[in-house]
């Protein structure tokens, strides 16, 4: 039997190919079925989940597009998702814009707010940088509940229903479909951002930034950019929220919710477009777990339900501690991990 | 007149509580280079201890102390050992994250076991009032500032004089020449953890004698970065007249200004601080440019 020992490229073509080997295109041919099965067979409850999850992917590529590729700390996920979905909300909601130009004006404020907040970067790094991200957080979130006149303060934004061409997009069935779309050409146009000069450049100022800079890339206008390519991706999940669920209120996107997407990443994967898919699944779908495990056991153990919320954050906060202890690269190594396995399978290594 | 008395003294109790809780941070990212995002639950651990102690096992209030002291130093020593240990050498946000890992892990565990419900706490510092300059000014806050002046004071010395204090502050300035003149680093890795559980113990029991007990201490947690920052990441008189500065800015905000400003400001001026000034008032400074 033969084995490869890898996989080679012998081809410029061949190297700049997102996919190689026959088994990546059966991969992706289960997992495109996948994607299109899961709303003809998921119940009510697990098609929400499933339209969460695509939802947070987005959000999640975006965070790892700064935190995991270019190695800035943002803890400022939430307020930019306040961002991209009051500006999308508002846009439909007082101006009548049809939704798509308001998702489009969405994604270019909210990655001008990143970039704004993103210019403490310029100057600080690390653990300050992690500091600051954590002001501006705070600081979107001040604005939201006290700009009643734009935002409604502590009240609700109501979203009107989502209409193109006379078309209504309403349910979660209708909207599954248009989440997996932004999803796919979200991933795409992050995976080949990776494969050009602009990615390569984030990486780089990750790997070292002294050594960046001496090769030439300029790091402060190069760390803005991050910000602003990153908080796009967010402010579009920002505002598929926003449409989707038709009612935006300021507690959807506190701390907890930048604590969330970092453990996305975390979980999934740093430095990984496909890790961070899987992160949102994982993230999602765990505590949606807790929950049908908590309504099934109601009236077994009723302390279980009771205590469900707290049960939740305690088992997500558990999560990230055991991945980080003994799993730091996270889920997308994991899964490399058994994909060798297989493939170099009688032999370990 | 009156009205600004007793904002003050409100002010700097609400300052030693947060000088208490920066001086825990400080303590743990001085000697490990760790940012501690759970010292806010670990002050929530020890007031709950306390009240666990006192309420339902009606032990006397030196005796909750004792085991709360007792609990937060094993909680300590355990968290560097089993949590931050295996991660030395990983990058920052990932030290970040388990810290923040940890601090909802401990949250959600208090409020299994003692419920959402803010508890009546026993009070065990008196309660009584005083006339400050004409303005009646509860005794309780005088304590409390009295007693954090006390405990900063202590670690002042504590780090001035003694033999483990000299050996921490040489693992923060080198941890390889620490090593290489014998110093054990472990040992004052555990240590640091050890004694900033020793510090939230306190900052938590005089949160409990003055709030009350509730989720709400975490809180407290959080506004330590505004202090720090001001004063400086690694400075314990930094830790101290942040403390003051943000304790007072909160009060006189909420009082004078009111609209939930007074939520927003501590970080307004984190942002400031860090602009103008990276490393505090007394922070020591690191220049790298890139």
């Amino acid at each position: 039997m033969t084995a490869a020992t890898g996989v080679y490229h012998t081809t410029y073509q061949g190297d700049l190919a997102l996919r190689n080997t026959r088994s990546e295109y059966v991969r992706l041919g289960l997992a495109a079925l996948v994607l299109v099965v899961i709303p003809f067979v998921a119940s009510p409850f697990w098609l929400t989940v499933a339209n969460q999850i695509g939802i947070a992917a987005i959000g999640a590529i975006g965070l790892n597009i700064l935190v995991g590729y270019t190695g800035q700390i943002s803890l400022g996920q939430g307020g930019f998702l306040a961002v991209g979905a009051y500006t999308s909300g508002l846009l439909v909601a007082n101006f009548g814009l049809p939704f798509p130009l308001a998702m489009l004006a969405a994604v270019l404020v909210t990655a001008a707010v990143g970039t704004f907040f993103g210019l403490p970067a310029l100057r600080l790094k690390g653990l300050y940088l992690a500091i600051a991200t954590l002001a501006s957080q705070f600081v979107i979130i001040w604005v939201v509940r006290n700009w009643d006149a734009v935002t409604g303060g502590t009240g609700a934004l109501v979203v009107p229903p989502s209409e193109l061409f006379g078309v209504r997009f309403r349910g979660d069935f209708t909207w599954y479909w248009l989440i997996v779309g932004f999803g796919v050409l979200a991933t795409l146009a992050a995976t080949n951002l990776f494969r050009s000069g602009l990615g390569r450049t984030f990486i780089a100022i990750r790997d070292h930034d002294i050594a960046a800079e001496v090769v030439g890339v300029d790091p402060l206008r190069y760390k803005l950019l991050s910000f602003a390519v990153s908080s796009g991706f967010v402010g579009l999940a920002g505002a598929l929220t926003a449409h989707y669920t038709m009612i935006v209120t300021w507690e959807r996107f506190t701390l907890d919710v930048s604590i969330l997407y970092l453990a996305m990443i975390i979980v999934g994967g740093l430095g990984s477009v496909s890790g961070s898919i899987y992160g949102a699944i994982f993230m999602i779908v765990l505590p949606a777990a807790i929950q049908q495990m908590g309504t099934a056991l109601r009236s077994v153990v009723p302390a279980f339900s009771r205590e469900l919320p707290a049960i939740q954050t305690a088992v997500f906060g558990l999560v990230i501690i055991l991945f980080l202890v003994f799993e730091p690269r996270g889920i997308a190594r994991i899964w490399q991990r058994i994909k060798d396995y297989v493939r170099l399978w009688p032999f370990r290594y | 007149m009156d009205q600004f008395v007793q904002l003050t003294v409100t002010g700097l109790a609400n300052g030693a509580i947060l000088a208490l809780a920066a001086l825990g941070f400080a303590l743990i990212y001085k000697a490990t280079g760790v940012i501690n995002f759970a010292q806010g639950e670990f002050m929530l651990v020890g007031a709950y201890v306390i009240f666990a102690a006192m309420v339902t096992y009606s032990l006397h209030w030196t005796v909750a102390v004792a085991i709360a002291l007792v609990v937060a130093i094993l909680l300590g020593v355990g968290v560097e050992r089993l949590i931050l240990r295996p991660l030395v050498g990983q990058p920052i946000i990932s030290v970040i994250m388990v810290t923040i890992g940890l601090a909802l892990f401990l949250r959600s565990a208090v409020q299994i076991i003692f419920g959402t419900q803010p508890q009546r706490f026993p009070e065990f510092i008196p309660r009584g009032t005083v006339n400050i300059l004409g303005a009646t000014v509860p005794q309780n806050r005088l304590w409390g500032i009295g007693l954090a002046a006390v405990a900063l004071g202590a670690f002042t010395l504590f780090f001035q004089h003694s033999r483990d204090g000299v050996a921490m502050r040489a693992v923060a300035d080198d941890q390889q020449a620490a090593l290489t003149v014998g110093i054990s680093v472990r040992r004052v890795f555990a240590m640091s953890w050890a004694l900033a559980g020793v510090t939230a113990v306190i900052g938590g029991m005089l949160v409990a004698n003055l709030i009350g007990v509730s989720g709400g201490i975490v809180s407290f947690g959080l506004l330590v970065f505004p202090v720090v920052i001001l004063g400086g990441l690694d400075s314990i008189p930094g830790a101290m007249l942040g403390g003051a500065i943000i304790g007072l800015l909160i009060t006189y905000t909420g009082a004078y200004l009111g609209g939930g400003l007074q939520s927003v400001i501590p970080y307004v001026i984190l942002v400031f601080i860090l602009m103008v000034k990276p490393y505090g008032l007394f922070g020591q400074v690191r220049i790298e440019r890139v």
